[in-house]
């Protein structure tokens, strides 16, 4: 009562935070990095540490003695962005270049803009893509999907089911077996039903809206629909597209990071739509069998530019 | 259920003093009426000095069209004119007058019988209105009879009766409609009437229940009066929230309510206005809801004008110790107040007692882009976007992006995870861009 605050309205806060929200998304992750570590096993788990930890340290070594200003590893960007790289990397790549890719994501895609809220690209993406142009074996030779297996760099091999298609390798595994992610490819974009489950958590704890997810799943499903309906041999039924590769994973928790994407809904659709269409036509017209993780850093470097000039509905905008 | 359809939040509601009976405060010795009720220009002094006045006499004569007059609450003797510091944290003129007795003017009707009939005219009741000194009761103190006299060309078809009280804490609105239900409906007829409208809605957020089945019982014996249960979510309040809300009309950007045919008085005003009319009293006491987690005795008190609301206070309990931020109004909306030394005003709705830890802010943190200020926005703005052009001086982009269609709800500051001070930067932008609009002129 001696001293007063006086401060402008509002006087009250929601409670909502940085931390809380970093921990809805890694929360929305566990099932996904579950099945990662189900399927592939001892590697899942080295890769996925090891991300995680090298991406705190970075970011607490940058902060610390590069910035010489506040250290911020407890809001839990670092280890999100760590887990994210993690779970987009076959689980037999060995440990060192992992470290790369964490020091690449953080380092190059996040602090060197100034840290978080900054940064034009997905750092987690900045780090996969650097792994894939520099180490295109490693990042290609997928691990077979082995219930609990305790092999690691030594793992068995196996075509993921997009370069089955790409390179005309034989037979597309089961609808049944692409859902819950008993195929080839990264050791957290297996399952699309882990992925469903965590995209379900983080529209209820409404940490993310629908719009992104959805435009970019609905984009491929009709563009490849449509595809497969003019020519199947090009391109494979919109079911298989939709759940094989990084799409899922991509859809839901990359493209939907804050700070690379849109800032309103109708941005936010265009940001999807041209995600969705970049990915069919890389997938089906490029080099590579696999093209979400390029379609979404090329869509985020539009980011800017969407939201200068798509505004959100005003009110009273249109009188009914 | 209907609510607003562009953003919004729901905070905690805290209604604690929710049912608690209203209880007349007692009149002090002094007080200091304040001659300006925020908006508009301040009154003109109409006593002196040494002049003895009575209760409901008029001391302070509008000036100006956006201006109402200002009546005595206290009967005795004006001990002088000065300025005193209000609840919106500035000195303005106020009439301080020492009390003698409780005199009230002939004219007043105290009795407690409800009149429902109303014979006079339409010009005659917004006479009536003006002359009573009503201004609007929900926080702008709009006057009241500005409302209800539509510009040349314009037509009114619907009265929308603001019920809704979106403010978590404040309960003086829902008080007033469990015990003068039916003097506020008689009230929304005469509006009606002034309007030349056969047709009202009294909006009620659903978190009023039983204010919601009293008046709805009691509109039975009325004619063209709906009782519409609203959706919690604030701020539905707000004047084109809340026709939104009811009449699916959006108002447009600039304009004022009855472009779209609308007309929205606050449910205190409709009861005031009924005073007024009916009973010949004009504005001088309105409720007060004293509230806090830790209050001693949160409740709703009928207040003189020029009361010190630490007078008020001291008759609920004092103030709770570890209360570190005293809010004149609601947790949204309110002005922290640097003391109790403020009076009374037609405006006050409440006075809030913050603990402590819930006084400071929590530490600003990057914008993260995560667009929840842009999804709460009751106005499709981007608040993200505007704080940023305000902290550089942005002021024709910040125009171009609307900001003056902010209503300053806070909203956007109140979901942001990095505690960013939007709305702080938002108004400074905002006057200075309306500044700059006026100069043009």
């Amino acid at each position: 009562m001696e001293k007063l605050i006086i401060s402008p309205a509002p006087h009250i806060h929601g409670g909502d935070s940085v931390s809380k929200n970093m921990r809805n998304v890694i929360i929305a992750l566990l099932p996904a990095l579950l099945v990662g570590l189900y399927y592939f096993g001892l590697g899942a788990l080295v890769v996925t540490l090891t991300a995680v930890l090298a991406s705190v340290l970075f970011e607490y070594l940058i902060q610390k003695y590069i910035l010489k200003g506040e250290v911020t590893i407890t809001d839990g960007s670092a280890a999100l962005t760590g887990l994210l790289l993690g779970l987009n990397l076959p689980s037999n790549i060995p440990a060192w270049m992992v470290v790369i890719g964490a020091l690449i994501a953080i380092g190059l895609g996040k602090m060197s803009f100034g840290g978080l809220g900054n940064n034009p690209f997905n750092p987690a993406l900045v780090g996969r893509v650097f792994l894939l142009i520099s180490f295109p074996v490693e990042m290609t030779t997928w691990p077979k999907p082995t219930p609990l297996t305790l092999h690691y760099i030594d793992a068995e091999t196996a075509a993921t089911p997009l370069s089955v298609m790409k390179m005309h390798l034989g037979e597309l595994p089961s609808t049944l077996n692409l859902f819950i992610g008993s195929i080839g490819g990264s050791l957290g974009e297996v399952s699309a039903v882990a992925i469903l489950i965590g995209l379900i958590y983080l529209l209820v704890t409404k940490t993310i809206t629908w719009h992104i997810p959805v435009s970019i799943l609905a984009t491929v499903f009709i563009f490849t629909g449509i595809l497969n309906g003019v020519n199947p041999d090009l391109c494979a039924s919109p079911v298989v597209h939709l759940f094989t590769g990084g799409l899922m994973l991509g859809a839901v928790f990359m493209a939907t990071d804050y700070v690379t994407s849109p800032m309103n809904p109708r941005g936010m659709l265009i940001y999807g739509a041209g995600i969705g269409v970049i990915t069919v036509v890389i997938r089906l017209f490029g080099a590579y069998p696999e093209g979400v993780s390029f379609a979404i850093l090329i869509m985020n470097a539009f980011t800017p530019l969407i939201n200068r000039y798509i505004k959100p509905k005003r009110f009273g905008e249109k009188v009914k | 259920m209907k609510t607003f359809r562009m953003g919004g939040i729901h905070p905690k509601e805290n209604k604690f003093s929710a049912g608690k009976k209203i209880r007349t405060a007692e009149i002090p010795k002094q007080v200091a009426i304040p001659l300006s009720h925020y908006v508009g220009s301040p009154s003109e002094s109409v006593v002196k000095k040494g002049d003895m006045v009575k209760v409901g006499q008029m001391i302070g004569k509008a000036n100006g069209f956006i201006s109402a007059n200002v009546h005595s609450s206290v009967s005795g003797k004006v001990n002088k004119i000065d300025v005193q510091l209000d609840a919106s944290g500035y000195k303005r003129p106020a009439v301080f007058i020492d009390v003698e007795g409780d005199e009230w003017i002939e004219t007043i009707d105290r009795s407690t019988d409800i009149k429902r009939e109303c014979n006079l005219s339409k010009e005659e009741i917004i006479k009536k209105i003006q002359d009573a000194g009503i201004v609007g009761l929900g926080g702008a103190t709009f006057p009241a009879h500005v409302k209800l006299s539509p510009p040349p060309g314009k037509k009114a078809e619907i009265l929308i009766i603001n019920a809704v009280e979106c403010e978590s804490y404040l309960t003086c609105d829902h008080q007033l409609m469990l015990e003068k239900g039916e003097e506020i409906l008689v009230g929304v007829t005469i509006i009606m009437k002034a309007l030349g409208v056969s047709k009202a809605v009294v909006g009620i957020e659903n978190n009023k229940k039983d204010a919601i089945e009293h008046l709805t019982e009691l509109a039975k014996s009325f004619t063209g009066i709906e009782v519409m249960p609203l959706k919690v979510r604030y701020p539905q309040g707000g004047e084109k929230q809340l026709i939104d809300a009811v009449i699916r009309r959006q108002v447009p950007s600039g304009r004022i309510p009855i472009e779209v045919g609308a007309v929205v008085q606050n449910v205190g005003t409709t009861y005031a206005i009924y005073e007024a009319v009916q009973k010949n009293k004009p504005m001088f006491e309105r409720i007060l809801t004293v509230t806090g987690k830790d209050a001693p005795n949160p409740g709703n008190y009928l207040v003189r004008l020029g009361v010190y609301l630490q007078n008020v206070v001291d008759q609920a309990g004092g103030v709770p110790a570890g209360t570190g931020k005293i809010v004149g109004g609601g947790p949204m909306m309110g002005r922290s107040l640097m003391n109790l030394s403020v009076p009374m005003a037609k405006g006050s709705a409440g006075v809030l007692f913050m603990k402590d830890e819930e006084s400071v802010r929590k530490p600003i943190k990057n914008c993260i882009r995560c667009a929840k200020c842009v999804s709460v926005c009751p106005m499709g703005l981007e608040p993200y976007l505007l704080m940023t052009q305000s902290e550089r001086n942005m002021w024709p982009e910040m125009e171009g992006n609307r900001v003056m269609d902010c209503i300053e709800c806070g909203s956007c500051s109140y979901t942001c995870p990095s505690n960013r001070p939007l709305l702080d930067y938002i108004r400074f932008g905002k006057t200075t861009v309306g500044g700059i609009i006026r100069s043009r002129k």
